[in-house]
């Protein structure tokens, strides 16, 4: 795996001539393989990882399963932009198994979200069938554990 | 009650480890950030704990044979020839023990007989030394040197060695230094051991732990070394697996023969969990090793690099997770060094004469910490260096 862009995608917060320390390469080399990317659309973006239920009691996120039916032309993409459109929803996943798309939809309670399933997806042409499941808790997301991050104390002894 | 005249004597000439004072010291104090630890910060990869588990739920409670379970030699000695391309016996010449320490105890106590030298290179781990006085060796010191990488000079062996001499300490990659011992520097080292027929105790627990595309090299597989060479190696670093407490040896039949006839009365069988995990760790652990090799080389570039850039000039240490930087520039001694920046930082690392008095000039620095940990650890130590500088100029 590039090992730049692992290094950024746990933390986009390394200056550049930490990461030149420590990939061995040069820092202007660095820089210029950061350029790329953003130029090509390699990195999308840079953002926060926040855990919203620290500060955000009014934040609710739902899984919701999509079951639709393609068009003759242009097979799934119609229907993905049409999801996309809508500012509530997050992310728009095609999905191999019993459902077609997958949306990672937020909104500021679960009657917020179940009217916006109802009156807004489920209306959709060629819209089959949703699925709502609402994210109770996260654990870990992306790679991060919001579970219990600062009990990961050292429990490590010196020994010898 | 006087105790002392009960108590062994070799055993009450030996100092305890030095390492442990800074630690009592860390351990006191709120924020300190310790870069003292010498052991991987990860945990063992999940598909190793979860068999060691699975055969807790199969009910695997029992001892195992006195010299590991038959699967664990025949992985370790698959391993072995696979990676440094050495073939043992598994039933013959391979001994499973706790841990890389008790087989470098038992080999130094089957090998030595009183009054004999053992060379032992240093700076390095702090067990050598009195394990040989235990064992009824005398020590002698070779000091490895900042200029040569701190690896060890065949002349320097030679200039060593007495009629006494027995058993030479290959502790390589060495901790505390980082430094690493290459094929060429070996064939110079194996040149004298041959010449004066002694065997040698390669330690090549850090063997996993290369940089730079240099894979370590056994002085077992040099021309001549395969029928004078211990190997000992285990599972703590390679595999984040220091709690289990799991090691082997590898050596000539004869050799690890007694050793383990002394493991079989001495301990009985190493850990049963600990060597069910092991053989997955054998069987499948390639790709973790990988990547936390990766993770280390990382961390290592950007503390060295760290160092260098704060004025601490520290040598591209290639093995382990140690950088050795020298502290002289800053006028203060290892110990000094280390207090001061406990006291007045709050960063706790490990003077090097805790590893032999050469240490001194010197200060230990584990990089096995995470990246946000380590970075503001060297920030903290830049601090320090540049008032002591602003001491020393004012």
């Amino acid at each position: 795996m590039n090992k730049l862009l692992q290094l950024l995608s746990t933390n986009s917060q390394f200056s550049t001539a930490e990461l030149s320390a420590m990939l061995g390469e040069p820092e202007d080399y660095i820089k210029a393989q950061i350029k790329e990317y953003e130029m090509k659309g390699v990195i999308k973006g840079y953002q926060a990882v926040v855990d919203w239920e620290d500060i955000d009691d009014s934040h609710v996120e739902a899984m919701i399963e999509l079951k639709v039916s393609p068009k003759r032309e242009t097979g799934f993409d119609d229907m993905a932009q049409m999801c996309m459109a809508f500012d509530e929803v997050e992310s728009v996943y095609l999905m191999a198994g019993v459902y077609d798309f997958l949306l990672i939809v937020k909104g500021e309670s679960m009657q917020d979200i179940a009217m916006f399933v109802a009156k807004k997806l489920s209306t959709i042409d060629g819209v089959i069938s949703t699925g709502t499941h609402f994210i109770l808790r996260r654990y870990k997301d992306r790679g991060m554990n919001l579970f219990e991050p600062d009990k990961q104390a050292d429990e490590r002894s010196l020994i010898l | 009650m006087d105790y002392k005249k009960y108590l062994n004597e070799s055993i009450q000439s030996v100092s305890p480890s030095g390492i442990r004072k800074f630690f009592d010291i860390a351990n006191e104090m709120d924020d300190v950030i310790s870069l003292s630890i010498g052991e991987p910060d990860f945990q063992t990869p999940w598909h190793i704990r979860d068999e060691g588990i699975h055969s807790l739920i199969k009910g695997k409670t029992w001892y195992s044979p006195n010299r590991g379970f038959a699967d664990l030699l025949k992985e370790v000695t698959r391993y072995y020839e696979r990676r440094f391309n050495l073939t043992y016996s598994p039933t013959e010449q391979t001994l499973v023990t706790v841990g890389g320490s008790e087989a470098i105890d038992l080999a130094f106590r089957v090998l030595i007989q009183p009054g004999d030298e053992v060379i032992i290179p240093q700076p390095s781990f702090v067990c050598y030394e009195p394990l040989a006085v235990m064992a009824g060796g005398v020590p002698v010191i070779i000091n490895t040197k900042n200029e040569d990488n701190f690896r060890l000079k065949a002349d320097d062996l030679r200039a060593a060695i007495t009629p006494k001499t027995k058993l030479l300490v290959l502790p390589f990659p060495n901790n505390p230094t980082g430094a690493i011992m290459e094929r060429r520097d070996l064939e110079e080292i194996a040149k004298v051991v041959k010449e004066h027929e002694l065997l040698v105790l390669s330690d090549e627990i850090y063997s996993e732990l290369t940089y730079g595309g240099r894979n370590h090299v056994s002085i077992a597989s040099i021309d001549g070394m395969y029928e004078r060479t211990v190997v000992i190696n285990g599972f703590s670093k390679s595999y984040a697996m220091t709690g289990w407490r799991l090691g082997y040896a590898l050596g000539p039949a004869p050799i690890i023969e007694q050793m383990t006839k002394l493991h079989q009365y001495g301990i009985m069988s190493a850990p049963t969990t600990a060597q069910y995990a092991a053989i997955e760790a054998l069987k499948h652990g390639d790709r973790d090793v990988k990547r936390m090799r990766d993770e280390y080389d990382m961390r290592r570039r950007l503390v060295v690099d760290g160092f260098n850039d704060m004025g601490l000039s520290c040598f591209e240490p290639l093995g382990a997770f140690y950088v050795f930087p020298c502290i002289k520039s800053t006028g203060l001694g290892s110990e000094e060094f280390c207090t001061r920046l406990i006291m007045e930082k709050h960063v706790a690392v490990v003077p090097g004469t805790a590893f032999g008095e050469c240490g001194d000039g010197f200060v230990r620095v584990s990089y096995s910490y995470s990246l946000k940990h380590l970075k503001i650890a060297l920030e903290r130590i830049r601090e320090f260096v540049k008032e002591l500088k602003d001491e020393n100029n004012g």
